[in-house]
């Protein structure tokens, strides 16, 4: 009887409880399950990233990493759990648009630029600010957007392609394009998945160089499978497996995790 | 701020194609109006055929808009410029007054056959030409704003949405096939006697109609043009491309769909009015989902992605029709086109006019080769690589 009372009051508790919890973090995920006909991607998974926080999450195939990314985004509704953006924004309630819009930019595992849009295409069509069919209808490109173009193509070192379709970059170049698309939608958090994936050695240090930079104004969560990168990344790691939070802390201290060590090596 | 929209879309290109369709508008007609024996004279059926291509590239170039710019393949058009042709065949019939066969001043003489009393409501009004004017836009408008809310919002891609648009105009087909729908029926609406007090069947009322019907290509060029010059036909090309990544930077999708969807209606409505008054009738049949597939092989053969591709496609499938089915060949006329179809995919996924275009880029600016592959192309390579 009184677990049956518990579940029944437990929502509007818990809501307040979760809200009181989320109110100094830029994302705060709590109790989050996901699942696809019957196989739980995710199951009550939390986490909380702080304002300015890079983080990374590692975890074999299958752990929920893409899956926690597509809930956070607002591409897969959790079954349960509470999702809070900036201390008391619900992310469950809002479409992928207006969580872009709140300024939660994303990268995929495999690099997604506009084919064929010229690389400075590419950076316009991403830069924050007009979004509705009417108003890009009637929208001139203003001095102030075509400097921050400029200024990002200098960042991700494209200034010399601009007039390139992308559909023309190199492998390499195109997750530097992703980079430096979401970093024109001005977001507060970043969430990269698999950034350096097919990344030569110089390429891939590169790239951790560039993530700490943008990580010094904005919060970044990384996924990644490459060890060697996130220990250049040198920032808190969290480990999932099975679709929840298996361990956290600085790399050293998850790598001589027992728990950690069963799942990577095998039982 | 619409004039700067227009004045964006005015390159050296769209000079060229405006100017050729004024001039033809212009010309041919006034060369159909000199005595026969003149040397240059143009015979009134040409004016007529040409017409009829003329409302038909209109046609592919509403098709392009939406599948060559934002990839929504739509099988359905034909629906919106049906829909079009019978709002301009309303007004028509209604000119016509007690000039039918039964006399009756109101009703069309299909109704008085039907045994009706008095006219539907929704025939009011279709005797002043402004309101059919208004009803040639707002119906397909209005048709393709509740389909696309519906499709877009349920993220409704690809085949799935081929096949739901094929569903809509087969049952439109079917509903105008009734005669308790009060469209004529089988029959449809034909018998017309003035447009605008004009006669006609007059070499010069067919003429102005010409005129129109070039005018409305160029008016639809211009605006394609302006659109896709604009950022908002950026956002178009994206959603081809990768629609979720637009929806992750911010842009919601459905919004620009279901805007660019209700326009490219609107042109086929356009088109469909048109094409009416120079083919003398509208019937059901102009639903059949074969009409929609058709514009889709036009926009096919011509390149889609540009938007000459679709005119010369029009233009060019549609004189090989004509030849085609006025000689001992006719009855393989539907091998041809199949067979077109199939030939265009295989050897040239651009198109026509988009070989052509590629292949005068790739010429003089090959020392920057990567920044000379046409848009399509890339998207060919996207598709192969996906």
């Amino acid at each position: 009887m009184t677990a049956i009372h518990d579940q029944a009051a437990a929502p509007a508790e818990r809501v307040r409880a979760s809200r009181e919890k989320a109110k100094n973090s830029l994302l705060y995920l709590d109790g989050v399950s996901v699942s696809f006909d019957g196989f739980k991607a995710l199951r009550s998974l939390s986490l909380v990233i702080e304002p300015g926080e890079m983080r990374a999450i590692i975890g074999p195939n299958g752990a929920g990493k893409t899956t926690m990314m597509d809930v956070i985004t607002g591409k897969t509704k959790p079954d349960e759990g509470d999702v809070f953006f900036a201390g008391d924004t619900d992310l469950t309630r809002m479409d992928e648009a207006s969580i872009a819009s709140l300024g939660i930019g994303r990268k995929f595992q495999k690099p997604t630029v506009f084919e064929s849009h010229t690389v400075w295409n590419n950076i316009d069509l991403a830069l924050a600010g007009v979004r509705g069919p009417f108003a890009t209808l009637f929208h001139r490109t203003s001095l102030r957007e075509t400097a921050r173009i400029e200024e990002i193509l200098d960042v991700i070192r494209l200034a010399d392609k601009k007039e390139w379709l992308a559909a023309n970059l190199s492998h390499g170049q195109k997750q530097w394009l992703e980079i430096g698309m979401l970093l024109a939608q001005e977001p507060q958090l970043l969430l990269v998945d698999e950034p350096v994936a097919g990344m030569t050695d110089a390429e891939t240090r590169e790239t951790a160089a560039l993530l700490r930079e943008i990580a010094k104004t904005k919060s970044v969560v990384v996924v990644e499978h490459d060890m060697s990168f996130v220990r250049d990344l040198d920032v808190k790691v969290t480990v999932l497996h099975q679709g929840s939070v298996l361990s956290e802390g600085t790399l050293d201290a998850v790598s001589a995790d027992p728990t950690v060590i069963e799942v990577y090596l095998g039982r | 701020m619409i004039t700067a929209f227009i004045f964006r879309a005015l390159d050296r290109n769209t000079y060229i194609v405006l100017g050729l369709l004024l001039a033809v508008g212009i010309l041919l007609p006034l060369l159909s109006l000199t005595d026969p024996s003149f040397p240059l004279h143009v015979p009134t059926y040409v004016i007529a055929l040409i017409g009829k291509y003329l409302c038909y590239a209109l046609l592919a170039l509403s098709v392009d808009l939406v599948w060559g710019y934002c990839g929504i393949l739509s099988l359905g058009h034909a629906a919106f410029f049906a829909l079009g042709g019978y709002a301009m065949g309303m007004y028509l019939m209604r000119q016509i007054g007690a000039r039918g066969v039964y006399a009756n001043p109101v009703l069309p003489d299909f109704m008085v056959f039907l045994n009706w009393n008095e006219l539907p409501w929704f025939w009011y009004g279709f005797d002043h030409f402004w309101f059919a004017a208004i009803m040639i836009v707002a119906v397909p408008g209005l048709l393709a704003f509740i389909f696309g809310w519906f499709a877009f919002r349920s993220r409704v891609t690809g085949v799935y949405l081929s096949i739901i648009t094929q569903a809509m105009t087969y049952a439109l087909l079917l509903a105008f096939f009734r005669n308790d729908m009060g469209f004529g029926g089988n029959n449809g609406l034909t018998d017309f006697k003035d447009i605008l007090g004009f006669n006609i069947q007059a070499p010069a009322t067919r003429g102005v109609l010409f005129f129109a019907s070039a005018l409305a290509l160029a008016a639809g060029f211009l605006i394609c043009r302006a659109v896709i010059a604009s950022k908002f036909g950026k956002v178009l090309i994206a959603v081809r491309d990768a629609e979720s990544r637009t929806r992750f930077i911010g842009y919601r999708v459905e919004g620009y769909k279901l805007v660019v969807f209700v326009l490219s209606a609107m042109m086929a409505g356009v088109a469909g009015s048109l094409y009416v008054p120079q083919i003398g009738i509208i019937n059901p049949g102009e639903f059949a989902p074969a009409n929609s597939i058709e514009a889709v092989i036009w926009v096919a053969v011509g390149g889609r992605g540009t938007l000459i591709g679709p005119i010369v496609g029009a233009l060019l499938v549609n004189f090989g029709k004509t030849w085609f089915t006025s000689g001992m060949l006719a009855e393989y006329w539907l091998f041809v086109l199949g067979a077109l179809f199939v030939a265009v995919t295989l050897f040239l996924p651009k198109g026509v006019v988009g070989t052509l275009l590629a292949r005068a880029k790739a010429r003089p600016t090959s020392t920057s080769a990567p920044a000379a592959v046409s848009p399509i192309d890339a998207t060919i390579a996207a598709e192969e690589g996906a």
